[in-house]
């Protein structure tokens, strides 16, 4: 029962019933539900989940979609604050006697308020839905530019209901302001996003407080940004955008997991408390139910979305290579969801300016509760319905990547030699100043120069590598593809004695040795501190049993590995490379222990399934058995948890290995912990004792 | 736009209009254009096109430069390659780039989509052939990288090498370790490149205003 409700009503709509609940509860035991409080709603809940949005962004698409997504965002909110807070004041005015003081600029201000699309209901409900990418940065890209847009109507009515009289002067202001705010917001962002990356140049020997440093500069650059009255949000965005592509290039890839899984955590955390508390808030709230005004916003908000989509796809329409279609328009339509942010804004607003604040709070908190039950539930079968795209789980390949790149340096040439600057050209533009200043400036080391290319390559190398491990516990190809695609079939025939294969050079095998000596013993140390700063062994433990079972069949296959001799291997790439590090992101941490050897692996393998076939050979093992008659026990010692037999003091390449050891040797050397340069040790020290 | 009034006569671009798809305007733009870069001659040369600066900094330049003295793209059928182009020729290697209309239908859609491709295959194939063999891949990855220094070289093999992995298990699917593949054919490209939407992806916006008199200072 349980799964299918979670498929048929989105997690939002729970969280926010068991709020109810709970506030429900709390009513009957007579005690007052506490309300989501406006202070700690803008300063602690609502910054990590734009701050995991911001720094996840997809750059590119949201870049080529951005004049859609502005148009959207400004035009589109001032669209629905004037015509729903025009048309409200109008509908107060006809009523009667009971609405007839909510004067104009109470309306304007609530309409402004209730016009902006949320972010936090958008995110929660569009993740579940797996849309295509385009129309979810659309609707996304518009629930976070849009805040730039509430943030100066909401001051300005709310400077004006004091004041009392406007005059053009001040509508001219209001659009200067919003300039100021959002433009403000963006650099203020970027400065301090531009600080972190530089200080991530410098903490490679104080790798453990890296993510520290992202959120700190990340959650500053909201603050100040607030202090000011500047958006806050935007700041944010701009911030984790900004510092992404420096930092990662910085950081270990241990400190980027750390920030990976904090963001997702944090915003996690604050998604459902944000919920709960609304549906508690709803219980607690002091309400003021007046059945013409509640009903009334809800129609209007509608109308003035579909209304306001359809008017500006028009518009946008003409300016666009990628048509929207209606069906898309309908989906950004109803995927206008307004949530929390909405609330704690007329929560905010102070009622001897505004006496019908608490109208205007049971009807903000109605429409939440449409918007997040009514849409949110059903947009899942009206997406199947309509048959709209969903979103495309390809993996991207190399060919992909390098067809992309020679596209962009194509379609620049061509627009060089037609003469004028278009958006491609200034694009290249900013690509090499980024290049030639920026990255040099906030990239330490070798990194700088990486091109996209190569960082892509390698990190698709490594990838493939793990799952090529992790499916087979080292051994290769599944039975169903009984023989690989090697580079035998590609290049073509030659002699024999020119063989086709380089061989693995005596520098590298002794850099992966040393690199897999370091590596070891960190992770016996790490086993041996029973430290809460250290991380347990368990990985290897999970591993371990598929190890044992797998033992047998590489004791076959390395008998077959003598009479293979195709396989792929290219140079590896220069030891300090954290981006081959990181391609091991792809797995999760539960698989640390299956990790193949580093740098050296070749594999390019398309299929990856879990079955082994004895013909399959694999060069995972084959560059094993090249070190192993050197390698010796170092690389069993790192999994000394469960075998206690097999414990002994590390020493540097023993002769004297037992036989029926070898080939658990020869397997767990595959399964040891890779880890980066020996730029990693530092991490570890302070906490090891 | 004055210098559209004064043109003697639009017949012929009104040939070249239907032939390539681009609007008078735009002929007429680009036609200002050939005139500057080929020094109000009727052809242009090699040397006309590699002066131009904007092109000093891109990786894939004498590809490029090529591309427009290559008769494959001239749509007649016709091999090899050129030493000097007139503006028709031009004009049909440019309208290589031109956007998708608004309303066609898809199967124009997939025919514009197999000449992009096959403009970019043509690049690549430089021996024409009608394969694109692993020498010529990797010469392709070499020179995407070439500014990479020694690191890019070293790499670029590797990443070549892949790549033509990734074509061949995808189009041949498993081989037999004495079969051979040898090279990428038009088909096998076409269905690699299926995720990338290159009809939309290989446009320049073509101006329907002459701007380039204010660019002029940065060409030849």
């Amino acid at each position: 029962m349980m799964p299918r409700l979670s498929s048929i009503v989105p997690e939002s709509c729970l969280l926010i019933v068991v709020g109810l609940l709970v506030g429900g509860l709390m009513k009957l035991v007579a005690e007052v539900p506490p309300v989501l409080e406006s202070k700690i709603f803008f300063l602690y809940l609502l910054p990590p989940i734009i701050l995991d949005a911001g720094y996840f962004m997809p750059i590119r698409q949201f870049t080529e979609n951005l004049g859609t997504i502005l148009m959207f965002a400004v035009v589109g909110t001032l669209w629905n604050a004037f015509f729903v807070g025009g048309l409200l004041y109008g509908v107060c005015q006809f009523e009667g006697h009971r609405l007839v003081n909510v004067d104009l600029l109470s309306c304007l201000l609530f309409g402004s308020i209730i016009s902006a699309v949320d972010p936090v209901a958008v995110l929660a409900v569009f993740e579940e839905i797996h849309i295509n990418e385009l129309l979810h940065i659309l609707v996304f890209g518009e629930s976070l530019l849009n805040d730039a847009v509430t943030v100066v109507l909401y001051h300005l009515f709310e400077e004006f209901s004091s004041v009392g009289t406007i005059t053009v002067m001040d509508v001219f202001l209001g659009v200067v302001c919003f300039l100021v705010v959002s433009l403000g917001g963006i650099v203020v962002g970027a400065i301090y996003g531009l600080l972190a990356a530089f200080t991530s140049r410098f903490t490679s020997h104080t790798r453990v407080i890296e993510p520290l440093f992202v959120f700190v500069y990340s959650y500053m650059a909201y603050l100040s940004a607030e202090v000011f009255h500047l958006s806050g949000i935007m700041a944010l965005i701009a911030c984790g955008a900004v510092t992404r592509p420096y930092v990662e290039a910085n950081i270990s890839h241990k400190s980027h997991t750390t920030i990976k899984y904090f963001l997702k955590m944090w915003s996690s955390v604050s998604d459902t408390l944000i919920f709960i508390f609304l549906g508690v808030s709803t219980v607690a709230g002091p309400h003021e139910w007046n059945w013409i005004f509640v009903v009334a916003t809800l129609i209007l908000c509608l109308v003035a979305r579909v209304l306001g989509v359809v008017g500006l796809t028009f518009v946008i329409n003409k300016f666009r290579i990628v048509k929207l279609t209606s069906k898309d328009q309908f989906i950004i339509a109803y995927g206008g969801l307004r949530g929390a942010i909405a609330f704690s804004l007329v929560y905010l607003l102070n009622t001897d300016h505004f006496p019908k604040r608490n109208m205007f709070l049971t009807a903000i908190i109605t429409v939440i509760f449409f918007t997040v039950f009514v849409q949110g539930m059903t947009i899942r079968p009206l997406v199947d319905l309509l048959a709209v795209k969903k979103k495309q789980e390809t993996k991207r390949s190399i060919n992909e990547e390098i067809h992309t790149q020679f596209l962009d340096h194509l379609l620049t040439g061509i627009e060089g030699i037609c003469g004028h600057y278009g958006h491609h050209h200034w694009k290249d533009k900013l690509n090499r100043f980024n290049k030639k200043y920026v990255k040099k400036c906030l990239i330490a080391g070798e990194r700088s120069k990486e091109p996209q290319l190569i960082a892509f390559y390698h990190k698709m190398e490594m990838k493939q590598a793990i799952e090529l491990v992790e499916s087979g516990g080292g051994s290769k190809l599944p039975s169903a593809v009984p023989s690989t695609v090697s580079m035998q079939n590609i290049q073509p025939k030659k002699s024999p004695q020119d063989r086709a294969l380089p061989q693995l050079s005596k520098a590298r095998e002794d850099e992966i040795r040393k690199i897999l000596r370091t590596n070891l013993q960190k992770t016996r140390q790490r086993l041996r501190s029973y430290n809460r700063h250290t991380l347990i062994a368990d990985p290897y433990e999970d591993g371990w049993n598929e190890i044992l079972i797998k033992r047998k069949r590489m004791m076959e296959l390395e008998k077959k590995i003598s009479q293979m001799n195709n396989y792929l291997t290219v140079p590896a790439p220069a030891p300090d490379s954290p981006t081959i590090a990181r391609a091991r992101l792809a797995s999760d941490p539960q698989a640390w222990g299956l990790k193949s050897l580093t740098e050296s692996i070749p594999t390019i393998k398309v299929d990856l399934a879990s079955p082994q076939s004895p013909e399959s050979f694999n060069m995972v093992d084959e560059i094993g058995k090249k070190g192993s008659q050197s390698k010796a026990s170092e690389e069993e010692d790192g999994l000394t948890m469960k075998v206690p037999s097999m414990t002994k003091p590390r020493k540097d390449k023993t002769a004297n290995e037992d036989d029926d050891k070898e080939p658990q040797q020869r397997l767990m050397r595959c399964l040891s912990d890779p880890g980066p340069a020996g730029e990693e040790d530092e991490e570890d020290e302070p906490f090891l004792h | 736009m004055g210098s559209f009034q004064s043109l003697p006569d639009d017949h012929p671009y009104r040939t070249l209009s239907q032939k390539t798809g681009f609007s008078l305007e735009q002929i007429a733009i680009l036609h200002n254009r050939f005139k500057q870069l080929s020094q109000n001659e009727e052809t242009l040369r090699r040397d006309d096109l590699q002066t131009i600066q904007d092109l000093e900094s891109n990786p894939i330049r004498y590809e490029i430069i090529e591309a427009f003295f290559d008769k494959r793209n001239f749509q007649k059928d016709d091999v090899g390659s050129v030493d000097e182009i007139g503006f028709e020729e031009f004009l049909t290697v440019m309208s290589y780039f031109r956007a998708p209309a608004h309303n066609i239908t898809e199967e124009q859609k997939e025919e514009m989509r197999r000449a992009k491709l096959r403009f970019l295959f043509n690049m690549h194939d430089t021996d024409n052939d009608g394969t694109i063999t692993l020498e010529e891949y990797r010469h392709v990855v070499e020179e995407l990288l070439s500014r990479s220094g020694a690191l890019g070289r070293e790499t670029a093999k590797g990443i070549a090498d892949a790549a033509m992995l990734e074509v061949a298990s995808i189009s041949v699917g498993p081989m037999a370790p004495d079969e051979f593949y040898e090279g990428i054919t038009f088909e096998h490209f076409l269905k690699i490149l299926k995720g990338i939407e290159i009809e939309t992806r290989m446009h320049i916006h073509f101006l329907n205003m002459d701007t380039t008199v204010f660019c002029k200072h940065h060409s030849a």
